[in-house]
């Protein structure tokens, strides 16, 4: 993880994020970036038994807990006009978004 | 590549194995979303079933749907599936307006089942039921997408489209998907082994009550992934991903197509793009959709807003005992105590009949008969009416009420079919079509009698013979007095009253 991120990474993260950035912002991101993996890998170390830390598990939720579930019962949600409200366009009731280019 | 002719699939089967991978996506039948209280109605009218959960709103939270996980973990234990004693969700991440997250929240690394199987069989090449496994990866939990209408271009595709429309009703319903291992049958086998293995999918969904199973409505969808290789060889081609094929025959041209196109690429030397490919319902072809691209780097990562789900092992087992019969096992059960030959049953189940016919023997009509009414007389007027068997306004109850009145000796199988016409036009019960329409055959042999002796008077050739021993002519007499008595006779009886008269 910590064996750097090249420019060339940022600019295909970048792409998959759809954000625009400058060649200025490729070269400062891509020596930033790398420094935020060395610290991220400074916590992979502590929690990793090889590299001399603690054997904890990796968590993807902040509580220790399980199946949080709901029962399959209806409750009512937003109405049309409401779900559209904050849309910038619509159209027969639908959710109006720009055209779809480069795929299909 | 479509100037040139395709390689015929015989041909190409000679030079190159098929490998196939199915992806079957299988909507629930839950009452409410996979993450939120959302109703799942199908055809209601645009975003009237959406909340801030499932447009993906600013600080909503997702919370999973039990009734799904339970759907899910009987889904893999149908499929001989192991279950998975604690698995995550997680985001694919992608930019594409059917989701307003701009992720879709699936499984990634631990799906809920895992490692199972199906057997399928297909009839081979001799003619002889073969059966194949087919083994399953994974069936994992997930959620569908919305709805987008394409405005503005002639053809509803995006192409040429000015803008797009889009309804979340059916963003976050709650999804199954189902993947196969790679499956590598006898070459020619492998269309008929794809559409086998859709088939027997749907026919478990609907015994296990967790979908609807509608292909025609997409709440089952299989994606087709295929690739050849050059016979003997163990090294993977390039595949193609067909998506949406929308029912079995097409599940069957769809790989039988997609032989013929890989084939006549190779066999020029070209190479097989890995792409999406659109199946053509009309013509039998596919086309290229999307090919695989940066795009296709979805960053999948652990849901923080759900808690993983541990299904408790007791619980597991409890659902185990839930499952109904295997689809292969009750058809070999039913084949066996009805005593149907290996046509009979092939018929019936190419009918769709089996449901049918079993709810009939079990009102307590004899085997062959509740054969013989769903798929002679009812399966042609479905046919007629263009409607499936099921769809017949006519319950396995009713032909069951039919049946008993022949039986009994009050209509013979002429009259059934009025009988059957009275009760599908909502005329009423059996009982009551018979008696409105006056269709109950004369038992009164005083009546019988009479028309007996009437024949006989005006056939003298025909009495003489059966006089003299030839008691095959006694047909023509039998006509003679059903027509006398417009069908209302029992046939039986007739001939024995001849037969004392002349015997």
């Amino acid at each position: 993880m910590s064996q750097g991120i090249s420019r060339e990474d940022v600019a295909h993260l970048a792409a998959l994020a759809r954000i625009d950035l400058s060649e200025a912002e490729l070269d400062r991101l891509g020596a930033e970036l790398p420094a935020i993996l060395e610290h991220v890998a400074a916590v992979q170390d502590a929690v990793s038994p090889e590299a001399g830390g603690d054997d904890v598990e990796a968590m993807s939720h902040p509580q220790p807990i399980v199946n949080v579930l709901r029962d399959d019962v209806v409750v009512p949600g937003l109405t049309a006009d409401e779900a559209l409200a904050g849309a910038p366009a619509a159209e027969d009731q639908r959710f109006l978004v720009p055209r779809i280019l480069g795929e299909e | 590549m479509s100037e040139r002719s395709l390689v015929p699939f015989d041909t190409a089967i000679e030079r190159y194995d098929p490998v196939l991978g199915l992806e079957v996506h299988v909507e629930l039948n839950t009452a409410t979303k996979m993450f939120c209280g959302c109703p799942t109605e199908f055809g209601a009218d645009p975003n009237t079933q959406v909340c801030p959960v499932c447009l993906g709103l600013p600080g909503a939270l997702p919370v999973v749907n039990a009734k799904a996980v339970e759907a899910a973990v009987r889904i893999g234990l149908a499929l001989n599936c192991s279950i998975a004693e604690r698995c995550r969700f997680a985001r694919k991440n992608y930019f594409y307006p059917d989701m307003p997250k701009n992720f879709q929240t699936s499984q990634y690394d631990e799906p809920i089942a895992f490692d199972g199987f199906v057997d399928v069989e297909v009839e081979g090449t001799d003619g002889q039921p073969v059966t194949v496994r087919i083994e399953i990866e994974r069936a994992h939990m997930e959620e569908d997408t919305g709805k987008s209408l394409h405005v503005g271009g002639s053809t509803g595709r995006i192409q040429g489209a000015d803008h797009s429309l889009l309804d979340y009703n059916r963003a976050g319903i709650p999804l199954i998907e189902i993947v196969t291992k790679t499956i590598e049958v006898e070459p020619a086998l492998a269309p008929l082994v794809a559409r086998a293995y859709v088939a027997q999918l749907r026919e478990l969904m609907v015994a296990l009550d967790v979908s609807d199973a509608r292909m025609d409505q997409g709440s089952l969808r299989a994606d087709v992934n295929l690739s050849l290789k050059p016979t003997g060889s163990t090294t993977l081609g390039t595949r193609s991903e067909t998506k949406n094929v929308n029912s079995f025959r097409s599940v069957e041209r769809a790989v039988r197509y997609e032989v013929t196109r890989h084939a006549a690429l190779l066999d020029a030397g070209e190479r097989v793009v890995q792409e999406t490919r659109h199946f053509h319902e009309s013509d039998g072809t596919t086309s290229a959709g999307r090919e695989k691209s940066d795009a296709d780097d979805y960053r999948y990562f652990p849901e923080p807003d759900l808690a993983p789900v541990a299904p408790d092992p007791a619980w597991v087992e409890e659902l185990r005992g839930t499952l109904p019969e295997a689809p292969e096992l009750r058809r070999r059960r039913l084949q066996g105590e009805w005593g149907f030959s290996d046509l009979e049953m092939r018929d019936t189940l190419g009918a769709g009949a089996l449901d049918l016919v079993a709810a009939t023997i079990d009102a307590g009509v004899a085997p062959q008969s509740a054969r013989k009414w769903w798929l002679g007389e009812l399966a042609r007027r479905a046919n007629d009416t263009g409607t499936d068997l099921a769809a017949l306004p006519i319950t396995p109850a009713q032909v069951a009420n039919v049946q008993a009145l022949i039986d009994a000796g009050r209509i013979n199988d002429k009259l059934a079919r009025q009988v059957f016409d009275g009760v599908l036009a909502g005329e009423g019960t059996a009982e009551e079509v018979v008696a409105a329409r006056g269709l109950e055959v004369v038992s009164d042999d005083g009546a019988l009698g009479d028309a007996v002796d009437r024949a006989i008077e005006a056939n003298p050739d025909v009495a003489q013979k059966i006089r003299d021993g030839k008691l095959q002519a006694a047909g023509a007499l039998i006509g003679a007095v059903m027509k006398e008595m417009r069908g209302q006779a029992d046939a039986g009886r007739v001939r024995e009253l001849i037969l004392e008269r002349l015997g």
